[in-house]
């Protein structure tokens, strides 16, 4: 790691102010980020904790919406009453990011900042079509992904909450990484008023919808209408842990296996 | 839990808890990575990021002038220094007498770099930071070459030679066995069973990553160097003598606490040269601490063998011979054990726990571009059991015989030891039939069929595993090893220095790196000389302390170093009689000794154990005449054979057909590990190896980049460690013969768990699958595996 500058700003403007002139970098949790600088994969000339700025912490709900701060890490998600009453999908999938350590320490804006191709909280934010809050703008998930570890957010953009749009239904599945316990594959289903939307993270170069599955369930929202689905390899990634044709596979599989979950919130 | 006190004797046979655990939970371990010393510098390797290329040119002016920095060093420095190359303490064979090829193995690389990770060059400053800034600093002009990192592209005619005057990439060309009588017995064979296998390259990963600190004081020309060795002696031998030319004398090695070591730390490595090496030139010490990532390029790997192997049976399922074809994987260097691993710790295993009259196995060990290979826990014997026993379960799939049955038929019955293999080694004791019934009736196996369909009807398949195995370790008798190749003895010593008091400091040539020695050998010595257990300390890993020893490896400790111990301990009694004859006035012979007292027969005269250790070191009445003072004893042991542990494991799976995932519901190991002092601590071995062997069949892989020879599993995001969510609870028992040629019975109990189970996990997957015709699949079986062979079999039935 080589040496750095560090502050801990107390306020959201101050926060914004240091990360102004673009040399430095915002520190959650650091369960990435110290990594890469210990790798020296990354040298920040300043880190800008962000842990003591109120503004970026805190859930609530207004029946239609949750709105949970960028701050929040993955242990408050997965445990917090208004979470799991509302969207018991997105709890357990916070629940099952990474170990205890990584959900103590880990939170929802530094994933999504990150945008591991491989990250588990992409898919919520997408398969919700969640608005992401920042310190300039709103921007709506469809437009926030922009492949691998890229994003819509520019230089000493702060994100500071996510909105999910509170759905009828919504589920999970994940087939973990066998090393790393990452998604391999993960898919998020939700089910609204105005129809299905479907994520899938982990199997391609980025987060993704897949508009064949949404037009499925859509018509069906069971796990029988995916059933026998299997993506199309060629876009999907392939490496020592699986060729692209089963990534295809577990996309139709774990499908099936999040709209059971969404439809049997209480299981599992 | 057993109330133990340690003012008792506590003797073989109990489980106290472990004395050395105190410091290591509460934090209190002292690692070489603790060690800090007047003056400390850090050191960092820079290391080739490519396979294979041509060094043209290092440029460090920059780097050198960088703050901080002390030194920096390359491989022409050594060369100028004359230091010397890393010798292998093997020489193999080969089939025309000749021979092994046997390349320079210099520290810092010259002229050519011949693995990724392959240390370049050393940089000296006064923080680490310092270190590794000036190491990216360093210009290296590589000039690169095509690399190769599996066997068979490595055999390859054109293919690309790691060493310029080796091409062709062929160490040696070696064999075992009876070739003719094998080619006879296979032509009368009525089935013959065969098998094109992988054993899957592994990377050892301790818990403690390797470290080197360094100091060398120029008034006395003394040197000093901590390690994370498991054979400090060893490595003050072959870095003193054969690599830096310091007198044995002069060079003090010390392997304090280490963290582990699974074989990956019983090697000289390069590191160790160069730290002790450049701590002189730079004047001061100088530490180096191993990074994780840098771990996975620079540790020694285990295993990877690509093998052909054949079973020839009679009609009745009798075992007539076995033929096996291995090429094995050495990397880019000969590191110390190398070539002996695949060749003598390997092919005398073949003859399993059967009666096979004809064993003929060629080994052909190979150069690529990759990490040098060398002994892994188990070590040849895992790769043995595993091409054996994936025989033997196909043969009786093929054959339509019960798999516990064809087994049965084949074992060696108990009556036949001593058992004289076709392939050296011969077995002093065992009974693998009692294993086998232990471990059937332990597995509730008479149940199987019930629990595979209740699997079936929740869409999963079940099934059920068999691996009987034996090995040879308690490396090993000298004479025999001295035969093989090897450039060293292999006995063991121990010292056991009574104090005044009574009181026992032990000296012995092993080392503890979480096998609990720091309790057993206290146990052995409370056994056999009667005295507490608190009273007897184990003392190990300082070549200034300790008189001499192998190390730790090879399931050798307790086999060898604890028959050291052992008749140290017997000479301890020998002269403590002699003494107590005299102040009891008796006649030696006449003299018993038993529980910590000695004692006249047939009267009330006796003297404690403390009594005695008093006279002899204040000896007003003692008879200086004919005896010295003092009382300490020591005994070099040389085993007579090898030890022969060996066992029944017993797995059970279930593995889901979507997605191709195991999941390993019950492990039943049956255990002959000969006389077992702390039952505790082998249920800890047995667990911890098993461990290690279901990595191995279910998640470990390293993986290199055929075409660039990139290490595509170097971090643990990749390279996949079992976990305790994937390891079951075990059942684990023993069903112990006697070693017969071991003062205290035992055979040793480290490597076993991880020398039966990857072929008990492995058949056991095959049996989930067999309906489908799959006969076999590589390890790891991951699920994209599992999957994929699924699938194939689909297509193929669909397409009849
Ligand atoms: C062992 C391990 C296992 C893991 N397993 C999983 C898993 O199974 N699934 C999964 O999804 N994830 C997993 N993770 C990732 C983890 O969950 C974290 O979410 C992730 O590391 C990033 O969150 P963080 O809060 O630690 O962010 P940091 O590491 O602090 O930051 C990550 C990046 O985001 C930037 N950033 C942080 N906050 C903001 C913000 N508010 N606005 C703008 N930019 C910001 C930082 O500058 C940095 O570039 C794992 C991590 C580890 C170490």
């Amino acid at each position: 790691m080589r040496s750095f500058a560090y502050d801990r700003p107390a306020t959201m403007d101050r926060a914004v102010a240091l990360l102004s002139g673009g040399q430095a970098m915002p520190l959650a949790g650091g369960m990435t980020l110290l990594p890469t600088m210990k790798l020296r994969l990354s040298a920040p000339e300043a880190l800008v904790d962000l842990s003591s700025v109120p503004e970026l912490k805190g859930i609530s709900s207004d029946g239609k919406t949750l709105t949970i701060g960028a701050m929040t890490r993955h242990i408050d998600v997965a445990r917090a009453p208004e979470v799991t009453k509302a969207i018991p999908g997105l709890a357990r999938l916070a629940g099952r990011i990474g170990d205890p350590q990584v959900r103590n320490r880990g939170t929802l804006g530094g994933s999504l900042a990150n945008n591991d191709p491989a990250a588990d909280y992409p898919a919520a934010a997408l398969g919700l079509g969640a608005t992401l809050i920042t310190s300039k703008r709103e921007i709506a998930a469809d437009d926030f992904f922009r492949g691998m570890f890229e994003t819509a957010l520019e230089p000493g953009e702060l994100l500071t909450a996510v909105r999910f749009p509170i759905p009828r239904a919504a589920g999970y599945a994940k087939f973990p990484h066998p090393a790393s316990r990452f998604a391999l594959v993960g898919v998020f289903v939700a089910r609204f008023a105005d129809g299905v939307r479907v994520a899938v993270t982990g199997a391609g170069p980025g987060v993704f919808r897949c508009p064949p599955l949404e037009a499925r369930l859509a018509e069906d929202f069971v796990p029988e209408a995916v059933a026998g689905y299997a993506a199309d390899p060629k876009t999907l990634n392939s490496d020592i842990h699986a060729e692209a044709a089963f990534r295809a596979h577990l996309i139709g599989v774990m499908a099936r296996r999040a709209v059971a979950a969404a439809l049997q919130p209480t299981a599992a | 839990m057993s109330q133990i006190v340690g003012s008792q004797i506590v003797g073989i046979g109990a489980s106290p808890l472990r004395k050395e655990d105190l410091r290591f939970v509460s934090g209190r371990g002292h690692y070489v990575a603790d060690i800090k010393r007047p003056g400390m510098t850090a050191g960092v390797f820079l290391r080739s990021p490519h396979a294979h290329a041509r060094l043209k040119s290092i440029d460090s002016a920059v780097a050198q002038a960088m703050p901080g920095v002390l030194a920096v060093f390359t491989g022409a420095d050594l060369k100028a220094a004359n230091v010397g190359g890393l010798p292998c303490g093997w020489g193999i064979t080969g089939k025309d007498g000749k021979p092994m090829k046997e390349p320079p193995h210099p520290p810092l690389a010259q002229e050519k770099v011949r693995h990724v990770g392959d240390a370049v060059a050393f940089v000296v400053a006064e923080t680490a930071e310092q270190a590794r800034s000036a190491a990216e600093a360093i210009v290296v002009d590589y000039d690169m070459l095509p690399a190769v990192s599996g066997v068979l592209e490595a055999l390859r005619p054109g293919a690309p030679a790691v060493f310029d005057e080796i091409p062709g990439n062929l160490c040696c060309d070696w064999e075992l066995g009876d070739a003719a009588a094998t080619e006879q017995a296979f032509a009368k064979a009525a089935h013959v069973a065969h098998v094109s296998l992988v054993n899957n390259r592994l990377i050892g990963n301790p818990m403690e990553p390797r470290a080197a600190v360094a100091e060398h004081e120029p008034t006395t020309g003394q040197y000093t160097l901590w390690t994370t060795s498991q054979f400090p002696h060893v490595v003050r031998l072959l870095m003193g003598n054969m690599v830096l030319g310091i007198p044995q004398h002069k060079l003090r090695v010390v392997a304090p606490d280490v963290g582990g070591g699974f074989g990956v730390k019983q090697f000289h490595y390069a590191e160790e040269a160069v730290v002790t090496w450049a701590a002189a030139k730079v004047g001061r010490p100088v530490k180096w601490v191993c990074e994780r990532s840098e771990g996975f390029i620079s540790d020694a790997h285990g295993r990877d063998h690509v093998t052909e192997a054949e079973l020839a049976l009679d009609e009745k399922g009798k075992f007539l011979a076995i033929r096996v074809k291995t090429l094995a994987n050495m990397g880019g260097y000969l590191s110390t054990f190398g070539p002996n691993i695949p060749t003598n710790l390997y092919a005398p295993l073949l003859s399993g726990v059967y009666t096979i009259p004809a064993i003929y196995c060629e080994v052909k060990v190979v150069f690529t571009n990759t990490v040098p290979v060398d002994a892994y826990r188990g070590a040849g014997r895992p790769e043995a059991t595993f091409v054996v026993e994936r025989l033997v379960d196909i043969a009786a799939m093929e054959m339509g015989i019960d798999k516990a049955d064809i087994r049965r038929r084949n074992m060696i019955p108990k009556e036949a030891y001593p058992y004289q293999t076709p392939v050296i080694v011969q077995y002093d004791s065992g009974d693998p039939a009692g294993c086998l019934a232990g471990a059937v009736e332990a597995a509730d196996v008479a149940g199987f069929a019930a629990r595979k369909q209740a699997s079936l009807a929740k869409g999963k398949l079940r099934g059920l595993g068999f691996s009987t195995y034996i090995e040879a370790c308690g490396l090993a008798p000298s004479r025999i090893a001295g035969r093989l190749g090897a450039r060293g003895g292999l006995y063991e010593s121990a010292t056991v220095r009574v104090h005044p008091t009574g009181h026992v400091t032990v000296l012995i040539g092993t080392h503890n790196h979480g096998q609990g020695h720091e309790t057993t050998f206290a146990q052995i010595v409370s056994e056999k000389l009667g005295v507490p257990f608190a009273n007897v300390d184990i003392v190990f890993g300082d070549t200034d302390k300790v008189q001499f020893g192998m190390g730790t490896y090879g399931s050798r400790s307790l086999a060898v170093g604890g028959s050291a111990l052992a008749r140290a301990s017997d000479k301890v009694i020998t002269k403590g009689k002699k003494i107590a004859a005299h102040l009891l006035e008796a006649d030696e012979q006449d003299v018993d000794f038993s529980a910590g007292v000695f004692s006249i027969a047939g009267t009330d005269r006796k003297k404690t154990f403390e009594e005695v250790a008093l006279a002899a070191y204040v000896p007003h009445d003692y008879p200086l005449e004919i005896l010295e003072p003092g009382l300490e004893e020591q005994a070099y042991y040389d085993p007579v054979n090898f030890t022969y542990p060996g066992g029944a494991h017993i797995a059970e799976v279930e593995i889901d057909p979507e997605t191709g995932v195991v999941t390993l519901l019950n492990y039943t190991a049956v255990d002959d590990v000969g006389t077992v002092i702390n039952p505790m601590i082998v249920e800890g071995q047995l667990h911890g190896g098993i461990a290690q062997g279901i990595g191995q069949a279910l998640f470990e892989n390293c993986v290199y980049d055929d075409d660039t020879g990139q290490l595509l599993s170097g971090s643990f995001m990749d390279y996949c460690m079992p976990r305790a969510d994937t390891v079951p609870s075990m059942k684990i028992s023993t069903h112990s013969t006697i070693c017969t040629h071991t003062p205290l019975g035992s055979k040793g109990c480290g490597e076993v768990g991880t020398i039966g189970s990857p072929a008990a996990v492995t058949n056991a997957v095959v049996d989930a699958l067999a309906h489908l015709g799959i006969t076999h699949i590589d390890m790891p079986a991951s699920p994209n595996r599992i999957w994929r062979l699924i699938q194939n079999a689909m297509l193929g039935r669909a397409a009849e």
